[in-house]
């Protein structure tokens, strides 16, 4: 044991604090009442006044913090952490088609971007082709198009995919979209030793938060299973799935739903993967993480320590991991794009900016800042580079770096990290009694939690129990001051016709017989539950479409409507 | 009617619908039910919907607004489906009004094409129920088969 | 085309028989609250229906009812029916609006032009819902729908009474939920004309569907009428197996209640039950009124204990001369 406090000086302590509680503070409010009558964090959290260590009265050090790289690796999962290498500065960008989105991804290298991570286009998210009905007018909008193996090789070109990691926030069409950035990288003459980065891959959070849902929860899954088992026997430094707790808060939770629902995602993965025969810690190092960083300073990095103890103490105690690398939680974050508004948008870079802090604070490997621009539109190179810097200017100005968990000890920090976890333990004892997230997701539970908290929280906004500034206080009208954002501009007809075209030729210059062998032995394996990712890997190089992958997959697999759910 | 003399203060039916394949739906449903807490009945059809399905949607349920909700960028070209779809069965005296991420120098683009009202993000949840009912009750009162 | 805003009832009713969807959609909004009902909308209507199966699915909730339907729907429509939809949503009375979300689950079918889906809401008096409902099964009736559906949790008065007005019941029960067979015999779901075991996709299916069989043979359930040897099937909403079979038992017992002239004595009762509710609600939403108007009185009354008991007669008679007053003619 040990204990921060022995009992005597806590006892002297809560003396002392009850002295001041009486004699002093009530000539303090007295003289000037209090902003409120109660303060909250943003998931409703009460915050008290002040935090002494009466508070954390039992902390017992080392079974709660430890140290850097060690269980339960409250402090960090790296013994050096910055002071060795800074975190991954890694934006997150796309838009219209390969063409652009290469040019884009080397502007942001040479601005110091240190990762790559990739935004897709609607209908890539759902798999469609982009001369699907469903697809017309959205090609290119909300990040790049990439219907083929093809666009792949145009986006890659100039790019060494042996030297930099990508990280591709897709889904359903995970297993399409990795297989064609193997194939690409094969033809490049990287090896798969060395094809690193990260599919999103996380099928559950769909139902909950991101809707690009395509196939019902069970199939859903499988295929999320299937490209994780091919990934770690395969390409030993990619990161198969990166279950996200960000699309869940984006929609609305609490940081604490945020934590629990994200963890008891990564349980589920974990027991699917196990019952497939593989051994845990064959797999678990290989599981990544993505939280949000949102506007409340404190809480948000309360929850990322509290995500590591969580998810070590999960790994080493429910499933037996022996290796230390399968305890790592190693996570990404993004800042909250929902914080950010329209109105007076250039207070966005100082949000971001406290996002991005506690992001560090709360010792992220990699990290997206938004850019200003965030409620209008994709960022403009302009507002994706002062977003960047925003990270530099952290990594190399500040100091916050320099230091390990510089607010370990505090007594606020502590307490609030161990009461985000007990709180999020209680989400994740009512979802095992519900038999696991699956289950969970198919009865709907943790979408009603969510859309019940998003609810509330508009209410607050409305009521203005919480205040953003520029839209219910210190507003302006100054309509101007939006007009004048520069946003970024491209031809979207032109783009969608590009891309139209491209993918017709593909069709008329592909050899026929490989490309229809390739798809009915996809069938055949999405049947029999055999793993479909090598099937997929050979249909993306037969120039088989990502439309067309997906679309026989569906007829295996079915599509899925959602229930109503408000 | 058999009772002219005493009415019923007027429920309003608004159709709530994200139209294309935008899977945004935290404002849309924050919409939804913020329009029923304000006394409204509403309809929400769920995601990806196009514009043939709220067409029908709207007639089948006989709304007196229909409410759009798109983030995706592509509000432009599925708007003017819309309203065209609307103008062709002769139901364009129902009125329309989006929100979502519009970039502010497309609302005129949007007004033009027939588009009652434009809420951008950070709107007030009051301020859209009062304009909702204002566009409700200007539609019921040109509406002469009510008797 | 002159503005739908301006039509009059009768050329708004034509354009409805002909089949214009915003016609139709306008006709049942008449329905919907009964002081807008024009005087002669319900005969014309009545006169022209008579001939559409009333199809009732209750049961279990989270069973499948919707996902069923949603499936029944394409199959009834592969054999040329046309098909339509009366979505009860049992929302909350709390706040006077409703959120009707029960079309998500069927929007596949909007635009399908022989599927009509419309929303009622449950908030409002007691027996509104199906009130509404009622009224809206003989429009559909009339504009030519043959096949109409509607799914309720089937519990409570109202939805007890909406299901009695169907031809053919349908409970859906899932499995697990079955081996309780308590859970079936509450209100209307002893007397399925057809019990569905949906989700058999699910492993403990075989277990669930045997004790049905025997909860059927024994007569614990399957009550409805003595001349129709109720049906158990098994279906997976999900994966649309057994839909058609359910089709076709539909369509059986269709048959049979025409043969047994139960098929007519469904449509007059429905609508002598119509008539019910209607007066019921000419009678609440009058008491209602009257009690506002004499809220002041009452209270007096009430403060000093005194003529209590008058005092509701006086309610009772007002209310009785102000429905005298009602323009029949
Ligand atoms: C939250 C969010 C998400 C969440 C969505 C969760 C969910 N289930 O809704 C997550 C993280 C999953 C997400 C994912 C993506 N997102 Co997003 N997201 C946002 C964000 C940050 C906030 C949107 C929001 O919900 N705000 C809160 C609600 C309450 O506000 P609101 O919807 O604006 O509604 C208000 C008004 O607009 C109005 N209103 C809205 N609808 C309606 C309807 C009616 C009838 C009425 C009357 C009023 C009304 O009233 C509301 C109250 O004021 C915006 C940026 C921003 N700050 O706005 C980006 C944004 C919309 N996303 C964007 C993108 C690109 C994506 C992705 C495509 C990224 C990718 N390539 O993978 C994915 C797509 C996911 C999918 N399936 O659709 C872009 C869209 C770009 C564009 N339009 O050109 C944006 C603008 C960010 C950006 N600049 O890049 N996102
Ligand atoms: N495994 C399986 N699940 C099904 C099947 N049919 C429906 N479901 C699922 O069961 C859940 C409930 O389906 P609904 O159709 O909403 O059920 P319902 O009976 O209408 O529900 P309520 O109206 O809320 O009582 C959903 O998650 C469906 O996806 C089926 O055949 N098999
Ligand atoms: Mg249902």
């Amino acid at each position: 044991m040990t204990y921060l406090y022995d009992k005597r000086s806590i006892n002297e302590i809560k003396d002392s604090l009850e002295r001041w509680e009486k004699e002093v503070l009530p000539v303090w409010l007295d003289r000037v009442p209090e902003r409120s009558e109660g303060f909250t964090t943003l998931s409703d959290i009460p915050v008290k006044r002040l935090y002494t260590p009466y508070d954390i009265q039992d902390f017992d050090y080392n079974k709660k913090l430890g140290f850097p790289g060690t269980h339960p690796y409250t402090r960090g999962i790296h013994a050096t952490m910055y002071r060795a290498r800074l975190w991954t500065m890694r934006m997150f960008s796309g838009f219209g088609g390969p063409e652009e989105t290469n040019k884009r991804l080397k502007f942001l290298i040479e601005h110091g971007e240190t990762g790559l991570s990739l935004a897709f286009d609607y209908p890539t998210l759902l798999g469609i082709d982009p001369d699907d009905s469903m697809a017309q007018g959205e090609v290119g909008i909300v990040g790049v198009s990439v219907p083929t193996i093809e666009d792949m090789k145009i986006m890659f070109s100039g790019i060494n995919m042996g030297e930099v990691t990508t990280n591709m926030t897709i889904n359903p069409p995970a297993p399409v979209l990795l297989s064609f950035y193997v194939g690409t990288a094969e033809e490049q003459g990287v090896d798969y030793s060395r094809i690193g980065g990260t599919t999103q891959n996380d099928p559950l959070k769909e139902f909950i938060a991101q809707k690009s849902y395509v196939f019902p929860p069970e199939p859903a899954v499988r295929v999320g299973m299937d490209l994780i088992e091919w990934s770690v026997k395969n390409l030993p430094k990619w990161n198969p799935i990166s279950i996200s707790g960000y699309h869940i808060r984006e929609a609305g939770s609490t940081a604490v739903q945020e934590l629990a629902f994200t963890i008891a995602d990564g349980i589920e993965y974990v027991r699917q993967l196990i019952s497939r025969g593989l051994d845990v810690d064959d797999f678990a190092s290989r599981l990544s993480f993505f939280w949000d960083s949102h506007i409340n300073f404190f809480e948000e990095i309360a929850k990322f320590r509290a995500a590591r103890r969580m998810w070590a103490t999960i790994m080493k105690e429910w499933f037996n991991a022996k290796k230390s690398r399968s305890m790592w939680m190693r996570f990404h974050t993004q800042t909250a794009g929902v914080s950010l508004t329209a109105q007076q948008p250039w207070n966005n870079i100082i949000r971001t900016a406290i996002e991005a802090m506690a992001a560090v604070l709360g010792g992220t490997q990699s990290l997206h800042t938004n850019s200003f621009d965030e409620p209008f539109r994709v960022p403009s190179e302009f507002a994706a580079k002062i977003a960047l810097r925003t990270q530099q200017i952290i990594a190399y100005e500040s100091g916050i770096a320099d230091t390990i968990d510089p607010l370990a000890g505090s007594y606020y920090v502590e307490w609030l990290t161990d009461e985000i976890e007990n709180r999020a333990w209680d989400y994740i004892d009512r979802i095992e009694r519900l038999g696991g997230m699956l289950e969970a997701v198919k009865k709907g539970y943790p979408q009603r939690e969510v859309t019940e908290a998003s609810y509330t929280y508009q209410r607050y906004v409305e009521e203005k129990k919480k205040y953003i500034v520029g839209v219910n206080i210190f507003e302006d009208r100054e309509i101007d001051e939006i007009r004048n954002v520069p946003l970024l501009e491209y031809n979207q007809e032109e783009i969608e016709r590009r891309q139209k075209e491209r993918i017709s030729k593909i069709r008329a210059s592909r050899n026929l017989e490989r490309w229809e062998r390739s798809l009915s032995e996809l069938r055949k394996a999405a049947e029999k539950d055999i793993n479909i990712m090598p099937y997929i890997l050979e249909a993306a190089k037969a120039r088989a479409t990502l439309g067309e992958i997906m679309n026989t997959l569906k007829e295996v697999f079915g599509t899925y409507v959602e229930p109503p759910i408000y | 009617m058999l009772s002219p003399q005493y009415t019923k203060e007027k429920q309003y039916k608004v159709l709530v619908a994200k139209l294309g394949i935008d899977g945004h739906d935290r404002g849309a449903k924050v919409i939804a039910r913020a329009l029923r807490d304000f006394g409204f009945d509403v309809i929400y059809t769920g995601i990806r919907q196009t514009p043939e399905q709220i067409i029908s949607a709207a007639l089948q349920e006989d709304v007196d607004v229909i409410g759009i909700s798109i983030l995706s960028g592509s509000h432009i070209y599925h708007m003017k489906k819309l309203m065209e779809g609307l103008r062709s069965l002769g139901a364009d005296d129902i009125p329309v009004v989006i929100g979502g991420t519009i970039p502010i120098i497309d609302v005129e683009e949007l007004r033009r094409i027939g588009i009652r009202e434009v809420f951008l993000p950070g709107e007030s949840l009051r301020r859209i129920a009062d304009v909702v009912r204002e566009l409700a009750k200007e539609k019921r009162e040109k509406e002469s088969y009510r008797g | 085309m002159p503005s739908f805003s301006q039509l009059n009832l009768e050329e708004l009713l034509n354009r409805a028989s002909s089949g214009n969807l915003r016609a139709m959609g306008k006709v049942l909004s008449l329905l919907e609250n009964p002081y807008e009902i024009p005087k002669n909308l319900l005969e014309s209507l009545a006169k022209r229906s008579g001939n559409s199966q009333v199809i009732g699915i209750t049961g279990i909730p989270g069973s499948g009812k919707s996902t069923l339907i949603s499936r029944l729907i394409t199959s009834l429509r592969r054999n040329g029916h046309k098909v339509a939809i009366v979505a009860i949503d049992p929302s909350s009375p709390i706040s006077k609006g409703a959120l009707l979300g029960d079309r998500l689950r069927m929007q596949e079918h909007a635009t399908d032009p022989g599927v009509f889906i419309r929303s009622v809401s449950s908030k409002g008096l007691k027996g509104g819902l199906s009130l509404a409902a009622l009224t809206m099964i003989e429009a559909f009736d009339a504009f030519g729908y043959d096949k109409i559906i509607i799914e309720t949790v089937g519990v409570g008065q109202s939805e007890v009474d909406i299901m009695k007005a169907a031809h053919t019941i349908i409970v859906v029960t899932m499995p697990g939920a079955g081996d309780d067979i308590q859970a079936l015999k509450a209100g209307v779901m002893e007397i399925g004309d057809i019990y569905v075991l949906n989700k058999e996709d699910k492993e403990e299916s075989r277990k669930t569907y045997e004790y049905l069989l025997f909860a059927l043979e024994k007569g614990d359930i399957g009550l409805s009428d003595s001349s129709w040897r109720p049906r158990l099937l098994k279906t997976s909403a999900i994966m649309g197996k057994g839909i058609d079979d359910l089709a076709i038992s539909i369509n059986d017992h269709y048959d049979h209640i025409k043969k047994t002239g139960r098929f007519f004595e469904k449509v007059i009762s429905r609508r002598t039950l119509m008539m019910k509710l209607l007066a019921e609600q000419l009678l609440i939403e009058n008491v209602e009124k009257i009690y506002d108007g004499m809220q002041d009185k009452l209270n007096a009354v009430a403060r000093n204990a005194d003529k209590i008991f008058i005092a509701s007669i006086e309610i009772a008679k007002r209310v009785c001369s102000e429905i005298d007053n009602l323009d029949v003619n």
